[in-house]
């Protein structure tokens, strides 16, 4: 039951002491206010790095031919060193980690496009089937390339949604329909989506055998992709480590050379940047259960001010026939108030940062949120504190002699 | 109305003991209009804190009303005397600045679980008794020293107490503001209400019916 009469008692005191109030107010208005903040901006960073893993497989493997950067068993430094089909069918055959593979040809420069008379230019590149899974592409429209494809060396082609609505406007249909891609005419037999950004939706893929004979005249691959069975990072680690010895018996380099070969692993990338992660969550954390620290200590000092503030009020109302009880509860009841509806606005005013803050999309940075029960729990937290750290003063200032109460100035 | 008996009282620091009340026997009858009076340190106010509930007393009886006030009472049954059977004014009026006039009158009423309407209206019967209807809306520190100790007998009045205890209540008046003081107190006493103040000055203790010398924590002297 709802004592009317003690809150119009408290809502007076309130507004007859906005000094006092507004000081106590502060300390936990700024400590909610922070922690909200950090630890939303904290998951906004997690939302950003792992919205860039989402996009591609995470137990992926990325070869890169480089330059050999140390001579050799004779041979200068400077060589370059290019993958060809030969080393996707032994990393196939004597790697049974190896899953889904897939060289790529990245054709020279942008290509023109032509639909009827539109004409825009595109990144195309040669790829294998199992790009689809690597890339984690979803198809919004139609098939993506097949084996039969390339072994017919049909011209088609799969687009990304971009290019679609570019070609084919928001609501047209690209399925079955002929574009023209450098002076060649491909039928696209599909169009893709992918998460991990607008960049990778205004490509074109074409099979890969196509592309090195029609358009390279060799078989050299820009890289080599591929999926590994889930592996630990230790499993991850060794094969890459085989797969260096593999290439630099195969084309003579230095298995030190680093720069010879790239060999890049998803899941070590992702390794990394969770344990980055986590240290910077940590800092987060660390900083803002210091701030809530801060609005703790703040809280109880003012609430020791206030019970000494109160001293003489607190002796007139005795002599008035207050009982000790009354008086902590007044004292309480008008604080706890206070830690309340300060830590209410500083979450409310916290989640509206991060609302704002949500529109912006960078890289590395996402959706800052905060999960409701920790702001909640942290508010908790503060006014059990303000409570405890009044209560203690209250309890004495309630219980001293009157007449020595009303002798404080 | 109030009876003690053998009333005693120290004050006792890390190094010394102070007897201020030494065995005080007083009778005082309901309707009584009091004054008492001695040096500085004899013991007057002790002796109207002990009266008033504000303070306990070492060893003695005090009756108040024919209900024995025990020397150690608990501070809620404390609490509930002081609320039912007295009305304090104080040499410094002790009224709570955020509040206006007739709020400070209420707020002892508050503690009686009345409700707010009739608080105030309460209230505002009692400002009218000491002719401050018109101030009811303002704050102490609106008000002249005579002004503010006239709302703190009308907050002494307003639960209708057995007893008002006042202690030096033109002490910090000049003679003007005294009398005006004076003459509700007068007029509360021929109402019948019983009115014991501590006072330094002669001129008002001769308004008063009875006076009672203390001297070094005994009475001295008791009549008029
Ligand atoms: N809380 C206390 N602790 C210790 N000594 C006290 C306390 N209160 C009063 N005394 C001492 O007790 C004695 C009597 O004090 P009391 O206030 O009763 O005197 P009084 O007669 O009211 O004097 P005055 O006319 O100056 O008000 C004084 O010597 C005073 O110093
Ligand atoms: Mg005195």
């Amino acid at each position: 039951m709802i004592d009317l009469d003690k809150w119009s008692e408290i809502f007076e005191s309130i507004k007859r002491h906005k000094l006092r109030t507004a000081l106590t107010a502060l300390g936990v208005f700024w400590g909610i206010f922070m922690l909200v903040i950090l630890l939303g901006a904290g998951q906004g960073l997690q939302n950003g790095i792992e919205f860039q893993f989402e996009g591609d497989a995470t137990n992926s493997i990325r070869i890169n031919g480089g330059w050999t950067s140390k001579a050799y068993k004779g041979l200068p430094k400077g060589r370059r060193i290019y993958l060809n089909n030969e080393d996707i069918a032994i990393l196939q055959r004597d790697f049974p980690e190896v899953e889904d593979i897939s060289g790529r040809v990245f054709l020279q420069g942008n290509q023109q496009v032509r639909f009827k008379d539109k004409v825009f230019a595109y990144s195309v590149r040669g790829v294998s089937p199992a790009i689809a899974y690597l890339e984690q592409f979803m198809m919004v429209q139609g098939r993506f390339l097949n084996d039969g494809d390339d072994h017919l060396l049909q011209k088609n082609a799969v687009i990304g949604t971009l290019v679609k609505e570019e070609l084919f406007g928001k609501d047209g249909d690209a399925v079955g329909k002929e574009i023209n891609i450098g002076g060649i005419v491909y039928q696209v037999v599909g169009v893709y989506y992918d998460k991990e950004g607008e960049r990778s939706l205004r490509d074109i893929y074409i099979p890969i055998t196509l592309a090195q004979r029609v358009y390279q005249g060799t078989d050299y691959v820009n890289n080599i992709w591929f999926s590994t069975a889930q592996v630990e990072l230790e499993q991850a680690k060794s094969l890459e480590n085989r797969i260096r010895r593999m290439m630099s018996a195969k084309y003579l380099f230095d298995p030190e050379d680093m720069r010879a070969m790239w060999i890049s692993n998803a899941l070590e990338e992702y390794q990394n940047f969770q344990n980055l992660f986590a240290g910077i969550k940590a800092f987060l954390w660390f900083v803002g259960l210091g701030s809530l620290l801060a609005g703790v200590i703040g809280v109880s000092n003012i609430m020791l001010i206030i019970v000494k503030d109160r001293t003489r009020e607190i002796g007139v109302r005795k002599a008035l026939g207050a009982t000790p009880g009354s008086i902590v509860n007044m004292i309480l009841s008008e604080s706890i108030f206070i830690t309340l509806m300060a830590g209410y606005f500083g979450m409310i005013l916290g989640l509206m940062v991060l609302y704002f803050a949500s529109s912006i999309q960078s890289e590395f940075f996402r959706q800052p949120e905060i999960h409701l029960s920790v702001g909640l729990l942290a508010i908790v937290i503060l006014t059990i504190a303000g409570a405890l750290a009044g209560w203690v003063p209250a309890r004495q200032a309630s219980r001293i002699n009157p007449v020595i109460a009303m002798k404080a100035r | 109305m109030i009876a003690l008996r053998d009333i005693r009282k120290a004050y006792s620091t890390e190094f010394t003991r102070l007897e201020v009340l030494k065995g005080i026997e007083l009778t005082i009858e309901d309707g009584e209009y009091v004054s008492i009076m001695g040096s500085s340190g004899s013991g007057k106010s002790t002796l109207l804190n002990i009266l008033g509930i504000l303070d306990d007393y070492d060893s003695g009886t005090y009756h108040l009303d024919n209900t024995l006030i025990s020397k150690d009472l608990s501070q809620k049954e404390a609490a509930y005397y002081r609320n039912r059977f007295i009305g304090f004014v104080f040499q410094s009026f002790n009224l709570l600045n955020f509040k206006t006039a007739q709020e400070n009158v209420a707020l002892p009423l508050y503690y009686q679980k009345i409700s707010r309407k009739e608080r105030s209206d309460l209230a505002m019967h009692h400002l009218e008794q000491v002719g401050l209807a018109e101030w009811a809306t303002h704050f102490p520190n609106q008000l002249s020293g005579g002004q503010q100790q006239r709302v703190a007998i009308a907050r002494a009045l307003a639960t209708n107490p057995k007893v008002i205890l006042a202690d030096e209540p033109t002490g910090a008046l000049d003679s003007k503001t005294s009398h005006e003081v004076m003459e509700i107190f007068d007029r509360v006493n021929a109402e019948g209400k019983t009115l014991i103040l501590v006072t330094h000055e002669m001129d008002i203790a001769h308004r008063t019916k009875r006076i009672i010398h203390i001297k070094d924590g005994l009475i001295l002297k008791d009549g008029v």
